[in-house]
């Protein structure tokens, strides 16, 4: 379903993602970990028509994202790793907008809405605006949006960032749901270990834009002699706590935050 | 088509909930047509050229239409930098439905803004030649909106922060205000000065507002309606094309 050989993306000064390549097959549940800065959200935005790849090449059923962006666009539904609500329109307003751009039908845009809303309990809140909302709440919208239309392949960045256990069990059953009835095809991110250890079926572990292992989770264990996932992603990826310098948008978050004061 | 409506009524929703931004808005117009119009009313009056108010009124409009639309267009800034943008980008919709659907909300944004200043005027004393121009003036106002408009789309498009946007402001859309004649007519102005602003899409906004609320045009209507629906055309493909170069 999702076909990446040697992709290479490279900005000014560093090499993001160094020569990557991995498959992931119809119906399976894929994590990609690493530790901040590693190449994940890089590679999700390769795969999702967000930025052109230096090189290499990148298949999604069977369609090229560089060459055939909308039909690529077509394929796949993503929840971000940060922000990426409409803060001024409601939170119903927001799923509207996301079930119009995506060709929901009207009556199964509604029905939906309305399902995923009270499932993870915004039905209460659904005529607020978004901006009034909890970082919670924020996530938990952003996660509902994502379920609204059932895509063939199901990005997920980081999703449960933030989140409480509730909304993580919610969204994991969720997934897995969506995983065994409908085929759909998972790709997540997460710095969450255990979580990774129960939903994934198969994991990448990515360090300085490079794949350094992959394979189940037993397989990792068993490839690092340790006991569990956490041991085995700090023994392919060391100790080391890396630096991601702050760019303009964190600049901007934070001015905003400051004048909201 | 749904797709292009769904975001025409974003921008006009988040028009019509920002009460506080739409009152900040006409601070600005009000000053240059309360205290430029009465401050300098007397001296224009002097050197024969009539009321002052019934020359800087379409001037005015002109202004606020020219502002809200480019600010729409650099509103993508905004949606860069709080992850809206990200959103519409890996929708199933071509992104130059996106550009249009944005492109028309924001220009039919600036033209609420701009009749909302029309009535101001009428209020402050101002008064149109005749009724039945009036549709003339808001076909232009409507043409200014989205020649910059998608200027704006164009420019946003490539905009990663605030310092960019104080650099677009200052030296793109405050030389087009100043040098569109809508402050000042352009009769007997120096020969380079003139030939800058015959380069400015918003002097032939100005003059055909003007002609069709106050009379007075100095390119003829023709002239004025042929440039801005040519310049319309280029800046919208040129906004699209830039759109659609967006990278995250």
């Amino acid at each position: 379903m999702i076909r990446v050989q040697n992709l290479v993306k490279k900005f000014a000064d560093f090499t993001a993602v160094n020569d990557v390549s991995f498959t992931v097959a119809k119906g399976e549940i894929f994590a990609f970990l690493g530790p901040n800065g590693a190449g994940k959200t890089t590679t999700i935005k390769m795969l999702t028509t967000l930025l052109p790849p230096t090189s290499g090449t990148l298949q999604l059923n069977g369609l090229d994202p560089t060459r055939q962006p909308n039909a690529v666009r077509q394929q796949f539904g993503i929840v971000f790793q940060d922000p990426s609500l409409d803060g001024d329109l409601t939170a119903a307003e927001n799923l509207e907008l996301h079930g119009v751009l995506y060709n929901v039908p009207r009556k199964i845009r509604h029905q939906r809405a309305e399902m995923l809303l009270k499932l993870f309990e915004l039905w209460d809140r659904k005529d607020s605006q978004v901006k009034k909302f909890s970082g919670g709440m924020k996530r938990r919208l952003e996660i509902a949006r994502g379920f609204l239309h059932t895509p063939k392949i199901l990005f997920l960045d980081e999703p449960t960032l933030g989140l409480d256990p509730q909304s993580r069990n919610q969204l994991w059953t969720h997934v897995r749901r969506l995983n065994d009835a409908e085929q759909v095809t998972v790709f997540l991110t997460t710095h969450y270990m255990e979580e990774a250890d129960r939903v994934a079926q198969r994991i990448a572990v990515i360090d300085h834009g490079r794949i350094v292992a992959m394979g189940s989770s037993q397989e990792l264990k068993q490839r690092t002699k340790t006991e569990s996932l956490e041991e085995a992603f700090l023994a392919l990826t060391g100790t080391t706590i890396r630096d991601e310098t702050a760019n303009s948008s964190d600049q901007l978050r934070q001015m905003v935050q400051m004048w909201r004061r | 088509m749904h797709a292009i409506f769904i975001l025409w009524l974003r921008e006009v929703k988040k028009y019509s909930r920002s009460r506080a931004q739409i009152v900040a808005s006409l601070g600005q117009p009000l000053l240059y047509l309360l205290v430029l119009g009465f401050g300098l009313g007397p001296v224009f009056q002097k050197s024969g050229n009539g009321s002052y108010l019934q020359f800087v009124a379409p001037g005015v409009i002109g202004m606020t239409v020219l502002f809200t639309s480019v600010f729409s267009g650099i509103a993508l800034l905004f949606d860069r930098q709080f992850g809206f943008l990200k959103e519409t980008l890996v929708a199933p919709v071509p992104r130059i439905r996106i550009m249009i659907g944005r492109t028309l909300g924001g220009a039919t944004v600036a033209m609420l803004q701009g009749t909302l200043i029309f009535v101001v005027c009428l209020i402050a004393g101002f008064r149109p030649v005749s009724l039945t121009t009036i549709p003339l003036g808001f076909l232009f106002m409507a043409l200014i909106a989205i020649v910059f408009a998608a200027l704006g789309t164009a420019i946003g498009s490539g905009l990663q922060d605030m310092q960019g946007f104080q650099l677009i402001m200052n030296f793109l859309v405050l030389p087009i205000f100043f040098l569109s004649g809508a402050l000042f007519p352009l009769t007997n102005i120096p020969k380079a000065l003139a030939f800058i602003m015959r380069l400015d899409p918003l002097s032939y906004g100005v003059d055909g507002l003007r002609g069709a609320l106050s009379g007075l045009t100095q390119f003829g209507f023709a002239t004025n309606l042929i440039t801005l629906a040519a310049i319309a055309v280029a800046l919208l493909v040129f906004g699209a094309w830039r759109f659609s170069k967006i990278e995250i």
